[in-house]
């Protein structure tokens, strides 16, 4: 057998081995995923059937008729929920995305006193862990009569994000050559035009990015929102997710719905702008 | 009309002083050029026209109007960065007519002024590319075009060329040239290359530290330069220094030889004066191999340690007085190195500096 034969049946070998081990890399990233989905459907009893079901005998809407049925037949208040989550999550977001500009293009444009300080203060508060501030916030909400409203979940999650998003967006504002807003200037444009018209522009991947990091903590964020919120008025859907587990039963089949109605806006949101989310992860690389 | 004054102009970076009380007036469409080493305050002082910089002190005056306070849109100028600064999220007509947009210009004027500037600079066909797909000299060209659509009383342009390949630049500074003559304009224009320097200026401001050491037309400096400084940033290969003291009539070089000295400075030095000696290589030629000399020389032998033909002409590399001197050969043959050669230097072209403040002795 000749020597170039037997590296290309060794290449065709790697690049076989390649995709097996995607597969089993993908297959361990998405199963419980699509576990989720395929429990939403199926009945309790499948859900709980030992060796496990692979294959489902039956698929059903079942559990979602009962998730938006009467509250004594298993209904939960999921439109509420739904609502809560929006309102909270977009409303953060929305506020931590302009905080997040405005404090990262400081930290990436001007220099001034304490900020290199102030940048690693910032980025300390990330390395506190959520959960330990559970009591604290509960407190402190408690106290000024914010607990259990929107109001007071949205300062929560504007605070855990903001450190986040004004170092996301420091970094792509650095990018951005500074002689393009000088530029703009002499074109004609105010310092506000300049950073409207041709940084922001600019730095938009990056910005999305960001948004969409900031959406998806507080939309999936449970821990915080668990202690914060107690009525239907604030719950949110991670929250109403344990609307599902009573005394004794949990009703898996019910909570998978509800996980998989919570799934399926952030997933939305993050194909319309997963090109941006791409192109703003790869910014750096990619000369302009 | 516009002319550009700076009267005393000053830049302060907190107790750093980076531009020390500059004077420089500009003339309606002339093309000054500010050349000078990296960290000599060219830029500086081109951004503070531009109004990218305040400035510390002094005064500065476009047309008849002090700007020293307005920001950059209110200026009337564009500028061309080193980077080309395009929008890049822009296509290439957008970028074109951005200024004019800004100024909420009807689109039909906008229309006209991009075509104008896009077939000045051959950039019809790219009109609706972005600025990523096109190449670095069409960039540069992109660059221009934004800046001549606004027809601003004062083009400014900071190092365009120093990102291009060498034949690129050679090619843009032809077309700058022309732009100039077409555009008819005052333009100030930073280098930090000399040969762009002579070959675009009608005027050359050679700056150094924060500091203007001679203002003149390209052959002005070339020919009489102010100071050491300036001998030896102006012209390639660099004039050539040697030191040495007035005895008489001759000038002893240090560790060489005794020198007549030029005619033309005889009236300006004292006995016993330490001196700069300086001549250019194309005034240093062996007997033989060019033209013989009329008037003052001086005529000694040197040995030659290194040639580098340049086609019509073979630059020589010999020692005097210790120092590395620079030659040049009309009439090429091979040569050996470390053969020693008559060599003949033009006393009429020749500078003298004084050797503690450097400046010229004329």
């Amino acid at each position: 057998m000749n020597e170039n034969l037997q590296h290309r049946i060794r290449k065709y070998l790697l690049k076989a081995l390649h995709f097996v081990a995607l597969f089993i890399a993908m297959a361990i990233i998405c199963v419980p995923g699509l576990w989720v989905v395929l429990n939403s459907f199926r009945p309790t009893v499948e859900i709980m059937a030992k060796p496990p079901v692979w294959i489902p005998n039956e698929l059903n809407l079942d559990n979602y008729r009962a998730m938006f049925g009467a509250v004594g037949e298993g209904g939960v208040p999921v439109l509420q929920y739904f609502t809560n989550s929006l309102i909270v999550s977009v409303t953060s977001t929305l506020i931590a995305i302009l905080v997040g500009m405005a404090g990262g293009y400081a930290f990436a444009r001007y220099s001034f006193k304490g900020k290199a300080g102030i940048f690693i203060g910032l980025m300390l508060t990330r390395a506190v862990p959520g959960v330990s501030l559970s009591l604290p916030l509960f407190i402190v909400m408690a106290k000024t009569g914010l607990i259990d409203t929107h109001l007071g979940l949205i300062l929560v999650y504007v605070a855990l994000n903001v450190p986040f998003t004004i170092w996301l967006i420091d970094g792509f504002f650095r990018q951005v050559p500074i002689d393009l807003a000088e530029a703009a200037e002499i074109d004609g444009c105010t310092r506000w035009q300049a950073f409207w018209k041709v940084e922001f522009p600019v730095a938009r991947a990056g910005v999305a990015s960001a948004g969409i990091f900031a959406f998806l903590t507080s939309w999936n964020e449970y821990a915080l929102a668990s202690q914060l919120t107690r009525s239907t008025f604030s719950k949110t859907m991670p929250v109403g997710l344990r609307d599902f587990t009573s005394e004794f039963t949990i009703n898996w089949g019910g909570m998978c719905a509800l996980a998989v109605l919570m799934i399926i806006p952030a997933l939305i949101l993050t194909f319309i702008v997963q090109k941006h989310l791409i192109a703003g992860l790869t910014f750096g690389g990619v000369k302009g | 009309m516009a002319q550009v004054h700076l009267r005393d102009v000053v830049k302060k970076y907190g107790a750093i002083q980076v531009v020390h009380g500059i004077d420089l007036e500009i003339q309606d469409n002339e093309f000054v050029v500010l050349v000078g080493p990296s960290g000599c305050g060219k830029s500086t002082t081109l951004r503070m026209i531009a109004g990218l910089e305040d400035i510390s002190g002094g005064e500065i005056t476009i047309g008849d109007r002090v700007v020293n306070d307005l920001p950059p849109r209110h200026r009337n100028i564009s500028m061309v960065f080193q980077n080309y600064a395009l929008y890049p999220h822009m296509t290439v007509r957008e970028n074109l007519g951005f200024s004019l947009k800004i100024a909420k210009r009807p689109q039909d004027e906008i229309d006209r002024a991009v075509d104008e500037a896009a077939g000045i600079l051959s950039l019809a066909e790219y009109l609706d590319r972005k600025p990523g797909e096109l190449s670095g000299g069409q960039r540069q060209r992109v660059a221009m075009g934004r800046a001549i659509v606004r027809h601003p009383e004062v083009f400014l342009f900071d190092e365009p060329l120093s990102n291009l390949d060498a034949k690129l630049r050679t090619q843009m500074r032809t077309e700058i040239k022309k732009l100039h003559q077409k555009v008819k304009s005052t333009i100030v224009y930073v280098t930090h290359d000399q040969v762009e320097a002579m070959t675009l200026a009608d005027r050359i401001v050679i700056m150094r530290d924060g500091h203007i050491e001679q203002v003149g037309t390209p052959l002005d400096v070339f020919e009489s330069p102010a100071n050491t400084f300036v001998a030896t940033f102006i012209g390639s290969p660099p004039m050539n220094l040697l030191r040495g003291r007035i005895t008489g009539d001759t000038i002893s070089l240090t560790d060489g030889p005794l020198i007549s000295l030029p005619p033309q400075f005889a009236s300006n030095v004292a006995d016993g004066q330490d001196v700069i000696l300086g001549f250019r290589a194309d005034n240093l030629m062996p007997v033989g191999h060019a033209m013989p000399m009329e008037g003052a020389y001086a005529e000694f032998k040197m040995t030659v340690n290194l040639s580098e033909p340049l086609g019509t002409e073979t630059l020589l590399f010999g020692a005097l007085a210790g120092k590395e001197v620079q030659a040049k050969m009309l009439n090429p043959r091979p040569l050996q190195n470390g053969e020693q050669l008559q060599f003949q230097l033009d006393l009429t072209r020749c500078h003298l500096f004084d050797a503690q403040t450097e400046q010229s002795l004329r």
